[in-house]
């Protein structure tokens, strides 16, 4: 009988990840074991050490990544489950910023007069005298610490797996706890709990489709490792009917999670129904998540097919960005708004991925999405934190009529809402314009100028909508007594006054993290 | 440094305002006044450094910005540059004087207003100088926030309309201009290290179906923000509601990136394309100036009045530049030069006779003249300004721009001729309507110039008659620059078509 041999890990290596599901696990004996008292502010501290400590801990892992000649850095570990390389460290890092900057908005508790965002009670049925003695308690849920932490583990592993198998549980691990926190929030309960649902049940449709790309995929390559599908591809195996329906399936999961269209409908609901730091959490980490697990799939598994694949992305590319620009200006409710706008952004980045562009010294495909990445999210977070101060007596006043005026009222939050609002839309000397510059030239590195005048002409129709709010902030009469601004506690301050900072510092000097995109170099097989 | 200084020093100027105290707008007059006369002081200091022999680039200054796009910070001046930033820095503090008295709407103070249009001006700066493609795009781009913020915010009217037009239409034509920019990197950066300097992209090989691709973007967002037609229809609408201030500013200047950007880029980086394009352009421009003198004569609004004789004098300037003779193209810098000065004294005597009488209408006035002689009497001057009445400085601008483009294009100076009479014509019936004829009571009170508005006028007076009978200065400084980009382009100036008589060979005989 041979005896069975233990699996090789790194631990090193992969350490980040366990010190996010350590940090998780010990979150949930938190929950159990401290005093409802204290609890929500030892949750708060564990979930912000955790992840502290994950950031500062990638920055190490990425420094001592062994180099690859040709390719970057990195190695796949984990007897090949997961490829910790330059890209996927970097995104571990990013992940983790956007996390610190949303634990911050999930820990803020002035607004809701020392409550947080969260429902006291989310067994009780909205409206039920259950809910009301729940509030009369000023009870709270800090499970939402644990809950955004095994989120965070998720998305970091789907970020790096290596296999279609890991893949599969890590877009689980991701999603379960988004459905759980969508439905959390303690004002507009019914809103909340049908965008929870709708999440639930169309991401359930969404990974089955996934998942069964992932049988067919095996079908075609006789394994599920990246590297075992690129052999098989590269052999031209036949079954290619095989080939294109797994990749189609997978995409479909993929794209999903991204909110391209036509796989977008979910977005707008659920940006508008969940609390909001839990959408910000997701508008930044979700994307960023989905958008570098597809280009790995797409990039190492099915780098050889992409002859096939390229169309496909270009045509979601467009539609993405001329649908959820265009529907983006019919809107009247922030959050929905925001919503419609992270979905042309999801077009955007697809316009990156098309390009599939990669070459010493150039700005390739995956350093300008990664780049990309970053600065959507961190503005988007920068956004969403000021759309939870802009308030009335039943909490956030999401329709935009209530927005009129706010330059009057706040400047400098207005101020700082047209700051993110010009970096979405792409006006220079904001980071988002560099975003958008290299998105777009990875796509015409790759060949498709005429994606990139569609690219553009997006742009100015994605730019009016932004610039309606402007509009309404600045250049209009408040109506009536004009918005409330909440006074919040220094987390948010610091959230807002951080990601401008960061959108503006990466809009004037965007040399030093571009090239850093850059070093991290491509996907190791 | 100098150049770096001087974009600089508004924007400083402008963060100062953040800090005067809220309730006290005269200091804050007072502080945007003294910065942009200090970048006035700048701009002359940086002409005595200014070597006017030269055709080139001087006071270079040049640092890597971003290194995976090849981006420079490189800034410098030639002649042309030169002109129009003298052309923005003089302007500035005139505009900023005439804004003293202003109506703001409600709950708006002058702390934001002064402070966008210093911004406006550190980047017009930054304009004129970028010698980098990508620079010149990212300010470009820039400018449009501040406009779009003192039409949205400050203007009368349907300024939220106007705004959002104004910015929708510029940034199509900035974002098709990005796509050529990326195309730019994308060839550059093929034949080894990107780079956007402008000296690096004139000598880059380009097949000659991307070059035209490539100058259809930068001529989009240079035709759209000259404005040539049929790409105008957004000035009116933004002239009518901005601040006479904001109009000149945005007319007088940011328009001049148009035509400046025709020049340096289209021109300077795709000759090839340009020439290939130069038909339909010059067609547009003649269109330009003959129907937009047309309807400056149909209109009502006096605002509007002075937007369309910009769009008809912004098609000469087109002209000149496209015709490319050291003449026509010396003659369109001067008139951008000339067409800031006189469109400025239009439209701020305009803005003080609209702010008096309460109205914009041209029939709600009349024998303005008795109760307001100092004002008609500048208004008259503008006018004729405008009109290139000989003596006054557009007058040599638009002849060099005539006579240039006879050497190439004689069908199109000969139509743009008539533009000179309907010119008399929207000038002079204005004038006519609005000034002379008996006194309307309700124009009884309107009074005339204070000593302030005198002040800030006079500079654009002074310097309108000055240079209509001595030009020479200004165009010593212009010809050098014109010489050098016509000769990188390439295009010499056609021979002169002199009739072969009889009598010079006999004169050749003789020698013999």
């Amino acid at each position: 009988m041979t005896p069975i041999q233990a699996p090789e890990v790194e631990y090193a290596l992969i350490a980040p990840l366990l010190i996010v599901s350590g940090g998780a696990v010990l979150g949930t004996l938190v929950e159990a074991f401290v005093s409802r008292k204290h609890r929500f502010g030892v949750q708060a501290v564990l979930a912000f050490v955790t992840v502290l400590a994950a950031l500062a801990d990638s920055v190490y892992v990425y420094l001592h990544l062994d180099r690859v000649a040709g390719v970057g850095r990195g190695q796949i570990s984990t007897e090949g489950a997961l490829a910790v390389d330059g890209p996927g460290v970097v995104t571990w890092a990013m992940l983790s910023v956007f996390a610190l900057l949303s634990l911050a908005l999930f820990a803020e508790r002035r607004l809701e007069g020392g409550l947080s965002a969260f429902t006291g009670r989310a067994a009780d049925a909205p409206g039920s005298p259950g809910e009301a003695e729940a509030r009369a308690a000023r009870l709270e849920h800090a499970e939402v610490f644990p809950l955004a932490l095994f989120a965070l583990l998720g998305m970091m592993v789907f970020a790096t797996a290596n296999d279609l198998l890991t893949l599969f549980v890590a877009l689980e691990v991701l999603s379960l706890p988004l459905y759980v926190m969508c439905g959390l929030a303690r004002r507009r309960r019914l809103l909340s709990q049908e965008a929870a649902l709708k999440y639930f049940l169309l991401g359930a449709f969404a990974s089955a489709f996934f998942a069964y790309g992932i049988a067919l995929a095996y079908g075609f390559a006789g394994g599920v490792r990246l590297a075992d599908i690129d052999r098989a591809v590269a052999a031209g195996a036949d079954n290619r009917a095989l080939l294109l329906a797994a990749i189609g399936l997978m995409s479909v999961g993929l794209l999903f999670k991204i909110g391209a269209v036509p796989f977008h409908a979910w977005t707008p609901d659920v940006y508008q129904g969940s609390p909001t730091p839990v959408t910000a959490f997701m508008a930044a980490g979700t994307k960023a998540a989905a958008v570098v697990a597809l280009m790995r799939v797409l990039f190492v598994a099915f780098g050889g097919a992409s002859v096939d694949w390229r169309p496909l992305i270009l045509a979601v590319a467009v539609v993405t960005m001329l649908l959820g620009s265009l529907v983006a200006i019919a809107q009247t409710d922030v959050k929905r708004m925001l919503g419609y706008s992270s979905v042309a952004h999801a077009g955007f980045l697809l316009v990156g991925i098309a390009g599939a562009f990669a070459a010493a010294g150039r700005v390739s495909s995956v350093s300008a999405v990664l780049f990309y990445l970053a600065v959507y999210g961190v503005a988007s977070i920068g956004a969403f934190a000021i759309v939870m101060l802009v308030r009335d007596t039943h909490g956030e006043a999401n329709h935009l009529a209530r927005w009129a005026g706010l330059g009057q009222k706040a400047p400098f939050l207005a101020g700082a809402f047209a700051l993110f609002l010009l970096s979405f839309a792409g006006i220079p000397l904001t980071s988002g314009f560099v975003g958008k510059m290299a998105v777009f030239s990875a796509a015409l590195s790759g060949g498709f100028w005429g994606l990139v005048v569609i690219a553009v002409l997006a742009s100015a129709v994605a730019a009016y909508f932004y610039a309606r709010v402007i509009v309404l902030m600045f250049f209009t009469e408040p109506v009536g007594d004009g918005p409330d601004v909440a006074v919040p506690s220094p987390l948010t301050t610091v959230v807002i006054a951080a990601a401008a900072i960061v959108t503006l510092g990466l809009g004037l000097v965007p040399g030093p993290a571009l090239e850093f995109a850059q070093h991290a170099g491509l996907f190791v097989r | 440094m100098i150049l770096t200084f001087l974009m600089l020093t508004p924007m400083v100027g402008a963060l100062a305002l953040g800090v005067v105290p809220r309730t006290n707008e005269r200091l804050a007059k007072i502080v945007a006044a003294t910065f942009s006369l200090a970048t006035l002081a700048g701009a002359l200091a940086m002409l005595t450094r200014y070597d006017l022999g030269e055709g080139g680039y001087q006071l270079v200054e040049k640092h890597l910005w971003v290194k995976s796009f090849g981006v420079y910070y490189a800034l410098g001046v030639d002649g042309i540059g030169l002109t129009l930033i003298l052309l923005t820095t003089v302007l500035t503090p005139i505009v900023l004087l005439a804004a003293w008295d202003d109506l703001l709407p409600d709950g708006q103070r002058f702390h934001g207003y002064l402070a966008w249009m210093l911004v406006l001006e550190g980047l017009a700066i930054g304009v004129f100088s970028a010698m980098d493609a990508a620079l010149f795009y990212a300010l470009f781009e820039a400018t449009l926030i501040p406009i779009f913020f003192l039409i949205g915010t400050y203007g009368t009217g349907p300024r939220t309309y106007a705004a959002v037009k104004f910015l929708i239409y510029n940034l199509v034509g900035g974002l098709l201009m990005l796509a050529s920019v990326i195309g730019l990197y994308f060839l550059s950066s093929q034949s080894g290290d990107a780079s956007f300097l402008i000296s690096d992209l004139t000598g880059l090989e380009i097949g000659a179906d991307a070059e035209k691709l490539l100058f259809l973007g930068f001529m989009a967002a240079f035709a759209i923000k000259a404005p040539l037609f049929p790409f105008h229809t957004w000035l009116p609408d933004a002239a009518a509601s901005a601040t006479p201030s904001t109009a000149v500013l945005m007319v007088s200047v940011i328009d001049k990136v148009g035509t400046f950007g025709m020049l340096r880029w289209g021109l300077g980086l795709f000759p090839g394309a340009a020439e290939w394009a130069t038909p339909v352009v010059v067609t547009l421009a003649v269109i330009s100036v003959v129907y937009g003198a047309l309807l400056a004569i149909g209109q009502d609004d006096l605002r509007r009045l002075i937007a369309f004789t910009s769009v008809s004098h912004f098609g000469f300037i087109i002209l000149g530049v496209f015709a490319a003779t050291s003449t026509s193209t010396a003659g369109a810098t001067f008139y951008m030069f000339n067409h800031g000065l006189s469109t400025a004294a239009l439209f701020l005597i305009a803005g003080i006779l609209i702010a008096r009488r309460g109205s914009a209408s041209i029939a709600d006035f009349g024998g303005v003249q008795k109760v307001a002689p100092v004002l008609t009497g500048l208004f008259l001057i503008a006018g004729l300004s405008s009109l290139s009445l000989p003596g006054l400085a557009p007058f040599v601008s638009e002849f060099m721009v005539m006579a240039g483009t006879y050497t190439r294009y004689p069908v199109a100076a000969v139509v743009s001729v008539a533009a000179i009479v309907l010119a008399a014509l929207y000038i002079l019936v204005m004038f006519q309507r609005t000034m002379t004829g008996p006194l309307r009571e309700d124009n009884a009170n309107i009074r005339d110039l204070n000593p302030l508005e005198m002040a800030s006028l006079a500079p654009a007076i002074v310097l309108m008659v000055g240079l209509g009978f001595f030009p020479q200065p200004l165009l010593n400084v212009i010809n050098p620059a014109v010489d050098a980009t016509l000769s990188r382009i390439g295009v010499g100036d056609p021979p002169p078509q002199t009739p072969q008589f009889p009598a010079a060979v006999d004169q050749e005989g003789g020698h013999e």
